[in-house]
């Protein structure tokens, strides 16, 4: 390591240094420079001749030429040990809550972990046992979860366990176990590891095909579009479309035991509704609070630049971590075009040539290799552990013909296209359904774990649905053409049919306390109603009576969402809905 | 201005561009304060010995033996109550023709608020104007622009706004402004008796555009002296952001930067987000920082890069809109948004808010389909003009920005209105909230 090396700062342009250094940098590598008795954390991007190009994390105000900089030789580090859980960072993974005062200083830095916890901890291994990088050697309990202490994921090579400690409680600091390489060399284990933000954590045997669904409690994905254990998508809209709100209802009602937001250059008053919210709600699954399960990243769009683009690795980072413990993680990232702004930002002051729109050349490989390190894995010990990760991305002008857009949509599998006019008209989840997908229906694994789940029919259910609501928007278009006298009643019914499927099942009233959260049994019955009030042929004299219909079975349906699951009320809508489907019928019989 | 004697003191300029000088001064610090030929400048780029510095009024007439003086300090300006009732110019100096404020001074563009200390919002702000309080409800903390086209009155409706949100404090940046809209908010103010609790940065067409760049500063650092000191409710209005950021795209031009979308700086969304986000409210018992702003719009294009960014930003947007239907100028329904609504809705006001209002908004959309529909010469259904004389009533007695209503009343009317056009069936809300508030 090169930690000798110094250097002094030559130019300064906003946040971009050059430096001179004194002795070898490597590329990525962190140094520090001293300003008025702060030091402020950069990273090295470009090394040209004997000048190294510098983004400073902070505000480079009172710099000037010939200031110190000291190389750390390590690049971007995330902290990874127990009491990660509930704890709000920023994009560099310094716990927030350990700074003093309302305003961020410039330089400051905290420790991501709390050094003096203690946790009781469970050994797994024992004397003798052959480990090697991500092994499981004990266990603790972390807010419920199992958190698993692991050989460190940067250990080359195999280990044989020398000693470790029994049963008790110990200090995260605290040597846990010895392990002796092969040439006899006796290295400690604590429950803190290192690793650098930006590397994938391929510390595991194999990477599946994801397969099983992630019940997110929203019908758009779960009926419609699911999404998988392991999978990945991406949610790109105009402002203004429900982007954050849907975010927020992955992140309260997604089925994982580990969620981690990145909120990465968005609103500060988001995340502190997550900061006011979730300590307050309930997992419905384990009944702990919210916060328990979930880690934010905020750096928020006022924070620095620099940090922005780091913090979804670190975010990254702590999801792989929680993956190779055998947990599923769920990575959310609002939204990953201002991360890619920063990255336009820095190429624009390295002058860089520009690719489209001004964004670096090699940003649809960045997006790429960052979606690729979600997935479903096999760990050494044979257990798995998944991190799915669904980004937003706030596409310019709304146009998804963009570069972000454009690259996300060759790395993700699914893609919730959120529309503008489903918006403005407040049919909300605002997601299109045309042009909206999920490869993962086409999937034959995941079919295969839907029939041992939730029953065979659900690919075809969502494809029927998908089908008609294709026809009722053919039909729109022919009743806009053509007028409504000027069609045949069939484009009426038609066309009231996806008005159905759309009322009652693709919109969700996420403020709503029954509506917000509808379980698979719950989807799966409301979805099966509507397919046969679809099928069900009815007797229409004239198109003047397709509308008063349809009206009163949508409005009794989603009173039946609105209600409580087999309540009273829900039943009562229930029968009514039946009356009203009988009473057409008998028409017919007449 | 006061000059440290022992300030560095230089005499050749190397290069002259139109807002910006070079010469060799060892030494400089990143974004000190200089005064070259008398113009106030500031260091934008070091480079070895060679400092880059950006004059704000610009280099017409400046001579390259001009004198060049580093003042060793960052921006700042005079802090206290000192302030209020007075009408300054973008380096704090007076316009109003009363001496110069004095004080204790404060440098700007300090950093963010650590988001763990922050509050989620929780007080509406009510204005009267039902197209906000009903459809997009303002919130304490909250930061939401005027989208509107030059032509509509936003300076008027924003003044109207202010005056009645019972803020402590309001401080007005004004960049941009014409002299005429200057002087209508100082009359504004003046007649409304509030001028005790204003203050107004103003630089007007009149002044260089650069200058504008330092206007929000001195607005949000007046405001967080009020805020955050003396824990007060804060309003800023800041009209007009898209000849700020304007003045953005220029000083990008002239350093050389490659330009991204609409020939705006690739840092516009982080340099409009670094204003944006200095709203806040405290936790209970602190002040607040609300932030109303407008951003003009060619033809109502929302696409183009300045609102754009604007509406990734902030909270929300409040669209102007004259509708050719009933003449009037509306808050339009579709485009505009209050996004931090949600946490004061059916809470702070009348349960039966949340829903009555997205309804109505639907049936609203289906009387612009009906509309179409009648343009392309089809019949209309009975639904179809039900929903076009709805829509009628709706813009007029409730979109319109010269209606003033208390909540509750706004909520009655309206169900009056749907009731008037639309059976309980189409109207589609909780059966409860039909049994209790359906007007018979």
């Amino acid at each position: 390591m090169n930690t000798t090396t110094k250097g002094v700062v030559r130019g300064i342009t906003a946040n971009l240094l050059e430096i001179r250094p004194s002795g070898p940098v490597r590329q990525n590598e962190i140094c520090y420079v001293s300003s008025d008795g702060a030091s402020l954390m950069g990273e090295v991007i470009k090394i040209i001749g004997e000048t190294a190009y510098v983004q400073i994390f902070d505000t480079t105000r009172g710099l000037s030429e010939g200031a110190e900089v000291t190389f750390t030789g390590e690049r971007i580090e995330v902290t990874l040990g127990p009491g990660m859980l509930g704890k709000r960072y920023d994009g560099l993974q310094n716990d927030l809550e350990k700074f003093e005062g309302v305003f961020l200083q410039r330089g400051q830095q905290s420790a991501p972990l709390d050094d003096d916890s203690k946790w009781g901890f469970r050994p797994l291994a024992k004397a003798g046992d052959a480990v090697r990088a991500g092994d499981w050697l004990g266990e603790l309990s972390e807010n419920g979860l199992p958190h698993r202490v692991m050989v460190p994921f940067r250990w080359e090579g195999s280990f044989t366990v020398r000693d470790i400690v029994p049963e008790g409680t110990y200090g995260i600091h605290d040597t846990i176990a010895r392990l002796e390489d092969e040439q006899g060399v006796v290295r400690e284990v604590t429950m803190v590891q290192k690793w650098p933000a930006k590397q994938t954590l391929t510390v595991y045997r194999e990477k599946h095909r994801p397969h099983k669904l992630m019940e997110t409690g929203v019908r758009i994905f779960d009926t419609m579009y699911p999404m998988l254990e392991g999978g990945t998508g991406f949610i790109p809209g105009p402002f203004g479309c429900g982007k954050t709100v849907m975010q927020q209802a992955l992140a309260k009602q997604a089925d994982a035991d580990v969620v981690i937001v990145a909120a990465c250059g968005e609103r500060a008053n988001e995340v502190v509704e997550i900061f006011t919210e979730f300590p307050e709600l309930k997992d419905s699954r384990t009944g702990r609070p919210l916060i328990d399960r979930t880690i934010i990243i905020a750096n928020t769009s006022s924070m620095p630049v620099a940090a922005r683009e780091a913090s979804v690795y670190t975010a990254m980072s702590l999801a792989e971590f929680y993956r190779n413990m055998g947990l599923r993680v769920l990575l959310l990232a609002d939204s990953t075009s201002r991360w890619a702004q920063a990255l336009r930002e820095m190429a624009n002051r390295l002058e860089d040539l520009p690719g489209p729109d001004a964004f670096p050349m090699d940003l649809s490989a960045t997006i790429a290799q960052f979606y690729s390190r979600a997935g479903t894995v096999t760990l050494h010990n044979g257990q798995q552990g998944a991190v799915t990760f669904i980004g937003t991305v706030s596409p310019a002008g709304g146009n998804f013909k963009e570069p972000v857009t454009e690259s996300t949509r060759k790395a993700a599998r699914c893609f919730y296209a959120l529309n503008q006019r489903r918006a403005d008209s407040k049919r909300y989840p605002a997601v299109d359904p045309l042009e909206s997908y999920s490869k993962y229906l086409d999937y034959p694994e995941f079919a295969e774990s839907l029939a041992q789940s939730v029953g065979s029919d659900w690919i075809t259910n969502a494809k029927t649905l998908q089908n008609l609501l294709i026809r009722g928007k053919e039909a729109a278009d022919q009743i806009n053409i053509l007028g409504d006298d000027g069609v045949s009643l069939e484009n009426h019914i038609d066309f009231w049919r996806s008005e159905l499927i759309d009322f009652v099942l693709l919109q969700q009233d996420a403020f709503d306390e029954i509506d917000q959260l509808a379980p698979l049994e719950r989807q799966r019955r409301m979805s099966r109603l509507v397919l046969e009030i679809c099928q069900m042929p009815i007797p229409f004299e004239n198109y003047t009576e397709v509308r008063p219909y349809f009206s009163k079975v949508i409005n009794t349906l989603r009173q039946m969402n609105y209600s409580r699951w087999e309540s009273d009320e829900f039943n009562n809508y229930h029968q009514e809905l039946s009356r009203i489907l009988a009473e057409k019928a008998t028409e017919m019989a007449v | 201005m006061e000059i440290n004697p022992f300030a560095k003191r230089y005499h050749h300029l190397r290069d002259i561009t139109r807002a910006t000088c070079t010469l060799d001064a060892p030494g400089a610090h990143n974004e000190e304060l200089a005064i070259v030929g008398g113009r106030l400048a500031q260091v934008v780029r070091v480079k070895g010995q060679s400092v880059t510095l950006q004059i704000f009024s610009g280099t017409e007439g400046l001579s390259n033996d001009a004198e060049v003086l580093f003042l060793g300090r960052y921006p700042d300006m005079p802090i206290g109550d000192q302030l209020l009732g007075r009408f300054l110019n973008a380096y704090a100096e007076p316009l109003d023709g009363l001496p110069p404020v004095e004080g204790q001074r404060i440098s700007l563009g300090g950093p963010s608020a650590n988001p763990v200390r922050r509050a989620q919002p929780f007080e509406p702000i009510l204005t009267g104007l039902p197209g906000i309080d009903l459809n997009n409800t303002l919130v304490g903390g909250q930061k939401i622009p005027f989208f509107a086209d030059p032509d509509q009155p936003y300076n008027e409706v924003m003044a109207t706004v202010a005056l009645r949100a019972r803020a402590d404090k309001i401080i007005l940046g004004g960049m941009g402004l014409s002299y005429d809209d200057y002087l209508y908010y100082r009359d504004t103010f003046r007649q409304a008796g509030v001028l005790d609790r204003i203050v107004a940065f103003v630089n007007t067409t009149q002044d260089q555009p650069v200058e504008r760049l330092l206007i929000p500063e001195l607005a949000l650092a007046a405001a967080e002296h009020f805020a955050i000191t003396n824990n007060e409710k804060v309003l800023v209005l800041l009209t007009d952001m898209t000849l700020y950021a304007d003045a953005l795209s220029i000083v990008a031009n002239r350093m050389d930067q490659i330009p991204s979308k609409d020939s705006m700086p690739g840092s516009l969304y982080s340099d409009l987000a670094r204003i944006y986000e200095k709203s806040l409210q405290l936790p209970a018992g602190g002040g607040s920082i609300t932030i109303l702003a407008v951003t003009t719009l060619n033809q109502g294009d929302i696409t183009h890069a300045i609102p754009d960014n604007t509406g990734y930003i902030t909270e929300g947007q409040l669209f102007l809109r004259k509708d050719t239907d009933t003449g009037k100028i509306i808050i339009d329904p579709f485009r505009s948004l209050s996004r931090l609504k949600q946490l004061v809705i059916g809470k702070k006001t009348r349960e039966d808010h949340p829903q009555i209002m997205n309804t109505a908004i639907r049936l609203y959309a289906d009387a612009a389909e009906a509309r179409s529909k009648k343009e392309n010469g089809f019949d209309l259904t009975d639904y179809d003009v039900r929903a076009i004389r709805f829509a009628r009533d709706y813009t007029e007695q409730i979109l319109s920005i010269d209606v003033n209503l208390e909540m509750d009343a706004i909520l009655d009317r309206l169900w009056r209105i749907l009731a008037a056009h639309f059976t309980r069936e189409e109207v589609s809300v909780k059966e409860q909230l039909i049994r209790k508030y359906w007007p018979d």
